[in-house]
C-alpha cells in the first residue's frame, strides 16, 4: 500500500534535501563553509524533531488539534528572559555571558516553569487541561506585557541586541550546544516512542483509558514533562517558533493515515526536518537570504490555522 | 462480589453520596436507579476507581480498588462511562481492539483478534468495522464503545446508561446480550433511566435518592406504586406482564 512508501520517501526526501543543503558550491574555504552548514543543518534537524514530537505529544494531552505548546506562554517568557537579561548586564555583559551555562539555565527556566504550570494540574483531577492552557495563555499575556515594559526602557542599542535574540533564527546555531541540545533531545523522543502504545490509550479519554488499565495521570504527565524538554531545547537553540509544529502535524497527519502515536510521531519529525532543511536551502540558496525562513514558516503556520479553523473538523 | 462500606463522597462542598453499604453478587444484572442526582454515576465511578475514594472501601471480586494496580483492575472489570468523547480519528474496529490492551499491553496474539471479532459480531457492527468513529451516528459509536468493554472478557461489565443513545431494537439486544454475560456467571451493573428495562431484565434493584440507599430487592419486591412513588416523589401506576412488573410511567 502507498502508505507504507510514506517514511522511506519522506527519509529519501530528507536525505537529498541535506545533500542539497550542505554540497553545492563549497568554494575554496569547503572546510569552513561545510562546518558552518552542518551546525546549522544540525540546529534544524534537532529543533524540527524536538518541535513535531512535542507538538504531537501536547495535541493529544489536549486533546486539540488545532494547538501547540508554544500557545503556554514558552515564547514569551524566553523573550521576557532576555529582555531582563540584556536590561540588567547591558549588551557587553550579555555577549559575555558564557553560553553553555546560559543554554543551560535557560532550558532550567522553561522547564521548570512549565512543571510549575503543569504542576496545577496534578491533584486536580486532570481533567483539567483547559484550564491550565488557559492559564498559560494569560501568563503569556503577562510575560509579553512585562517585556514590552522592559524595553520601553532599554536603551536603542540595548533595544537592537534584544530584537536580533528573539526572532528565531537557524544562524544563531551554537556548535558547542548542539551535541546537549540533541543528547536531550534524542532521549526524549526515545522515551515518547517507548510510550507510544499508552499515548494511544491516552487519547481514548480518561474514563476509559483507567477502564483499560492504564495509568492515566501518570502517563498524562510524563506526556506534558516531555512536552516541556522539549520546546524548551528548541526555544533555546533557535529562538520562539511557534506554528512550526501545527503545520507538521497537520500535514503528517493525514500522511501517516493514522492517529497512532508511533506512526504519527516517526511521519511528523521526517515532515519537520524537511520543511526546514527545504525552506532553508531555498532561502540561502536560491533567494540568497539570510535567515527569514522561521518568519516565513511563521506566517504559513498562521495560514494553517486558520484553514484548519474553518474547516471546522477540530477537535 | 463487589463491596461497598461506608462510602461517603462529596465534590466540592456538595455531599453527593452518604455512607453507603452495599453487597452487589455475581452472576446477576444489578440496576441502580433512583432520580436525578441521587448519586448513581458517582457511585459507578467510585467503585471503576475513575474518581478517588474519599472514604470507606470498595472491593470489586476481593481487590480492593484504591490499592491493586490498575492494570490489574483493568482485568476484572470493565466500564462504559457516561460520556464518549475519543481525540483521536479512529475505525471501529480499532477502538474494539483496544479492549484487548489490559490482556496484552500492546502487542495482540491471535486470541485477542478472535475477541475483537466475537465483540464486533455480537454488537453487530460487521458492516460498520472499517468506518471512522466520527462517521458515526450517537447510538452506532456507543455500541462501538460497548463492544469494547465486551471485548475486555472481564468478570464484572459496569455500565453507566448504556441505553441513553440506542434505539428500541438496539436497546433490547443490548440487554438481551447482558443476560447471556449473566447466565455465564459475570456480573453486569448498569445505571438506568428507563425504569421498564430495569422492571424487565434486572435481577437486582438498587433504589438511591439524595445520596443514600433507599432500597435493595428484587425488581418485584421493589417496583411498587409505594416504593417507586416516594424514590420519584411522583404518583406511579404499577401493573404486571407476564410476572413482571410494567410501571406506566408515560402516563
Amino acid at each position: 500500500m502507498a502508505r507504507r512508501l510514506v517514511l522511506p520517501l519522506l527519509a529519501l526526501g530528507l536525505l537529498a534535501a541535506t545533500a542539497a543543503y550542505l554540497l553545492p558550491g563549497l568554494g575554496q574555504k569547503w572546510q569552513f563553509v561545510l562546518s558552518l552548514r552542518a551546525t546549522r543543518l544540525g540546529g534544524m534537524l534537532v529543533v524540527g524533531a524536538a518541535i513535531a514530537v512535542a507538538t504531537v505529544l501536547f495535541q493529544t494531552v489536549s486533546r486539540n488539534r488545532i494547538l501547540t505548546p508554544q500557545i503556554m506562554g514558552f515564547d514569551a517568557l524566553f523573550i521576557l528572559l532576555q529582555t531582563a537579561l540584556v536590561a540588567s548586564l547591558g549588551p557587553v555583559g550579555f555577549a559575555g555571558l558564557p553560553d553553555l551555562a546560559k543554554f543551560l539555565a535557560e532550558l532550567a527556566l522553561l522547564v521548570g516553569a512549565s512543571l510549575l504550570l503543569f504542576g496545577t494540574l496534578l491533584g486536580r483531577g486532570t481533567e483539567d487541561v483547559a484550564r491550565m492552557i488557559l492559564t498559560g495563555v494569560i501568563l503569556g499575556i503577562l510575560f509579553r506585557s512585562a517585556s514590552g515594559f522592559l524595553a520601553r526602557v532599554l536603551d536603542p542599542n540595548e533595544f537592537a541586541v534584544v530584537q536580533s535574540q528573539v526572532v528565531a533564527s537557524f544562524s544563531r546555531v551554537n556548535a558547542s550546544l548542539l551535541p546537549w541540545a540533541a543528547g536531550l533531545t534524542g532521549l526524549a523522543i526515545l522515551a515518547a516512542l517507548r510510550m507510544a502504545r499508552q499515548l494511544d490509550v491516552l487519547a481514548l479519554g480518561r474514563a476509559p483509558a483507567v477502564s483499560l488499565g492504564l495509568r492515566h495521570d501518570l502517563v498524562l504527565s510524563l506526556a506534558l514533562i516531555l512536552t516541556a524538554v522539549l520546546v524548551a531545547v528548541a526555544t533555546a537553540m533557535v529562538g520562539p517558533m511557534a506554528f512550526l509544529g501545527l503545520i507538521v502535524v497537520a500535514l503528517a497527519r493525514p500522511l501517516a493515515g493514522t492517529d497512532r502515536h508511533a506512526p504519527l510521531i516517526a511521519v511528523s519529525i521526517l515532515v519537520s526536518c524537511l520543511l526546514l532543511v527545504l525552506g532553508q536551502t531555498l532561502f540561502e540558496r536560491v533567494l540568497a537570504r539570510q535567515s527569514p525562513l522561521p518568519a516565513v514558516i511563521e506566517f504559513a503556520g498562521g495560514l494553517v490555522f486558520f484553514f484548519l479553523l474553518l474547516k471546522g473538523r477540530v477537535r | 462480589m463487589i463491596r461497598v462500606e461506608g462510602v461517603s463522597h462529596s465534590i466540592g462542598r456538595t455531599p453527593i453520596l452518604h455512607d453507603i453499604d452495599l453487597t452487589l453478587a455475581p452472576g446477576r444484572i444489578t440496576a441502580l436507579i433512583g432520580p436525578n442526582g441521587a448519586g448513581k454515576s458517582t457511585l459507578l465511578s467510585l467503585i471503576a476507581r475513575l474518581a478517588p475514594l474519599q472514604s470507606g472501601r470498595i472491593t470489586v471480586a476481593g481487590l480492593d480498588v484504591a490499592a491493586t494496580p490498575t492494570r490489574d483492575l483493568a482485568r476484572v472489570m470493565a466500564i462504559l462511562p457516561q460520556s464518549l468523547n475519543v481525540a483521536s480519528r479512529l475505525r471501529v474496529e480499532e477502538l474494539v481492539a483496544f479492549g484487548r490492551w489490559p490482556h496484552h499491553q500492546g502487542r495482540p496474539a491471535a486470541r485477542d483478534r478472535a475477541m475483537v471479532d466475537e465483540a464486533i459480531e455480537a454488537f453487530t457492527l460487521g458492516a460498520l468495522r472499517h468506518r471512522f468513529l466520527d462517521e458515526l451516528s450517537g447510538g452506532q459509536r456507543q455500541r462501538a464503545h460497548l463492544a469494547m468493554a465486551f471485548a475486555q472478557e472481564t468478570e464484572w461489565l459496569l455500565l453507566d446508561e448504556p441505553l441513553a443513545a440506542l434505539d428500541m431494537a438496539h436497546a433490547r439486544a443490548l440487554m438481551a446480550r447482558l443476560a447471556a454475560l449473566r447466565d455465564q456467571g459475570r456480573g453486569v451493573v448498569i445505571v438506568v433511566h428507563e425504569i421498564n428495562f430495569a422492571a424487565a431484565w434486572a435481577d437486582d434493584i438498587v433504589a438511591l435518592k439524595e445520596g443514600r440507599v433507599m432500597a435493595q430487592a428484587a425488581p418485584v419486591a421493589l417496583f411498587t406504586p409505594e416504593t417507586l412513588g416516594a424514590l420519584y416523589d411522583t404518583p406511579l401506576r404499577v401493573e404486571h406482564f407476564e410476572g413482571r412488573p410494567l410501571v406506566l410511567n408515560h402516563l
